[in-house]
């Protein structure tokens, strides 16, 4: 049998599955002379309703925001257009807040794509390998004139999201039942994600925190991160912002640069 | 602490024995039931869980699943093998398969006649095959991949089906028999599928279970489905897993271990999930059918027909 027939229950199955314009299959028959159509449109809804539900699962706080209705709509549209790529649903959505992002029912909410980055952010967080965070005392073991040269390994679950807007807040306001009060959506904050046990936290960071951080995370020495925070905010802290990463367990582990 | 079971190591093979854990009813495992079944402490049932919710890299999941695992019997289902795709198997999910069975070393491993992957494109549903030479070689080609990389038998599960296909050339039950003979898998018999395929197929949901290969069947799955109307009149059965048992369903349970024996048995709840009670209570009424037979089998009174 030639490869193509071996493939044809698949693709003439599959092709009309997330598309409601696509006829149902020809090589299909219906019981006792049923409407084919109809039943080919039970597996029709099961999937596209069991990856709309996937999405809601990994992004309850922008479903909370938007309201069920509009968000199963818009979850809809990216379902048809980005269907999963993975049997690991759990990995799902990644494309989502850029899709939320370009979502034309959703720009009176402009920060809507950063709590979905923030949310997606947290689920990997979540399933992250479990590895014990750098201990707050690892750096005062190091000689005072070598840390500067400090490089840092971030831990698997660490992640920075940064927002024009107040998308931080308005996560923690939505991602339980609470009541909340009315939140200024207007000012910038950036997220830290992190996981130094088996429960993920979303910190708020500090002025110049998110650049510190990145510059870390992408190899830099921790006086090369100091100098880009101090050039991407003046008042960057230096001594705070150690204390707080520490605390955090935003890093797995450290080692020394040569000597100056 | 219960000891781990000693993992199997030879090829896989047809089992001469029956599998393990005997006649105890079980229940999915949800996460949020952990301490209520912590809080209980009696262990004589066993958990089911859906292997892909168990691959991510660490974290909650698996520190419950460890949890769970130190004094419960566990089982692992695979959802989204593909088994019956008419594509190659996914190298990384089967390697991702192969090493949650190594971490937790399940009494049940499971997987489904069905697919859920073409192309890259993963749909999250068990989608139906046809029946034929064809479809026959390449699904036995992808278990003994599964069953080479597990290095054990894996139980194969009928599918609930809402249409057929016309170029099917067997019945799903020759089908199935004519896998389990050539692959050496057992099978995992889910009645609530039976009831819904029969009803949405028009065919008799006894009559299948007569001709399915019940000496082959390692673990019975039991769960409730959502009745409707296709449209054109007919009734159309919805495998939706998120209430209970029915009675017809209960009553072919019943029929077959009344004449094949206790077998493992699951109770699945997936949607709607109720509180620990409640699928407690289910598993229980399935013990109780478990436990008359039993002790009619153990007295001798099986008889070949």
């Amino acid at each position: 049998m030639s490869p193509e027939a071996r493939l044809s229950h698949t693709s003439a199955f599959a092709a009309g599955l997330l598309d409601p314009t696509c006829p149902p299959p020809v090589l299909l028959s219906g019981p006792r002379g049923q409407d084919l159509a109809n039943r080919y449109d039970v597996y029709r809804n099961n999937v596209t309703v069991s990856l709309i539900d996937a999405l809601a699962a990994v992004f309850p706080a922008v479903q909370r925001i938007t309201g069920t209705e509009f968000f199963r709509a818009m979850a809809r549209f990216h379902v048809r257009e980005n269907p999963p790529r993975s049997p690991l649903l759990f990995t799902y959505g990644d494309d989502f807040p850029d899709f939320i992002q370009r979502y034309e029912y959703a720009r009176s909410m402009p920060w809507l794509a950063d709590v979905a980055r923030i949310e997606r952010a947290w689920l990997d967080a979540y399933h992250a390998a479990d590895i014990r965070p750098l201990a707050a005392e690892a750096l005062a073991r190091v000689p005072h004139d070598r840390i500067s040269t400090l490089r840092f390994e971030a831990h698997p679950a660490s992640r920075i999201v940064r927002s024009e807007f107040s998308a931080v807040s308005i996560f923690a306001a939505n991602r339980d039942q609470a009541q909340q009060d009315r939140l200024d959506a207007s000012l910038p904050e950036d997220g830290l994600i992190t996981r130094p046990d088996f429960e993920v936290a979303v910190r708020h960071l500090p002025p110049g925190g998110a650049q510190f951080l990145l510059s870390l995370m992408s190899g830099k020495t921790l006086g090369e991160a100091a100098t880009d925070a101090q050039n991407d905010t003046r008042s960057f802290d230096l001594v705070a912002n150690l204390a707080g990463m520490l605390d955090a367990g935003v890093f797995a582990s450290m080692k020394l640069g040569e000597q100056q | 602490m219960q000891q781990a079971s000693i993992p199997t190591t030879s090829r896989a093979a047809p089992l001469r024995f029956s599998f393990p854990n005997g006649g105890r009813s079980g229940t999915s495992f949800k996460p949020e039931h952990l301490p209520s079944i912590l809080a209980e402490g009696s262990r004589t049932g066993f958990f089911e869980v859906h292997a892909e919710n168990y691959m991510g890299a660490g974290g909650p999941p698996h520190r419950a699943l460890e949890t769970l695992r130190r004094d419960h019997t566990l089982s692992i289902h695979g959802v989204c093998m593909s088994i019956g795709g008419a594509q190659p198997l996914d190298r990384a999910h089967l390697g991702r398969f192969r090493d949650l069975i190594a971490r937790y070393q399940p009494a049940l491993v499971s997987e489904h006649l069905a697919w859920s992957t073409h192309g890259d494109t993963f749909f999250n549903d068990l989608l139906p095959l046809p029946y034929t030479e064809g479809t026959l070689r390449s699904v036995c080609d992808h278990i003994d991949q599964v069953q080479e990389a597990i290095r054990r038998p894996i139980l194969l599960e009928n599918p609930s089906t809402y249409l057929v296909f016309a170029e099917s050339t067997m019945t799903e039950t020759d089908f199935i028999r004519e896998v389990t003979r050539r692959t050496g898998c057992g099978l995992l018999l889910d009645i609530n599928n039976v009831f819904v395929s029969a009803t949405n197929l028009g065919f008799s949901a006894s009559q299948y279970l007569s001709e399915f290969p019940l000496l082959k069947v390692g673990e019975i799955h039991l769960a409730g489905h959502a009745s409707q109307n296709d449209g054109a009149g007919a009734p159309l059965m919805i495998d939706s897993h998120d209430r209970p048992v029915s009675n017809e369903v209960w009553a072919l349970f019943e029929t077959v271990i009344s004449e094949f024996g206790p077998v493992p048995t699951l109770i699945e709840w997936d949607s709607q999930v109720p509180v620990w009670s409640v699928l407690k209570a289910e598993a229980a009424a399935a013990q109780a059918i478990l436990d008359r037979y039993h002790r009619m089998f153990s007295y001798g009174e099986r008889h070949v027909a």
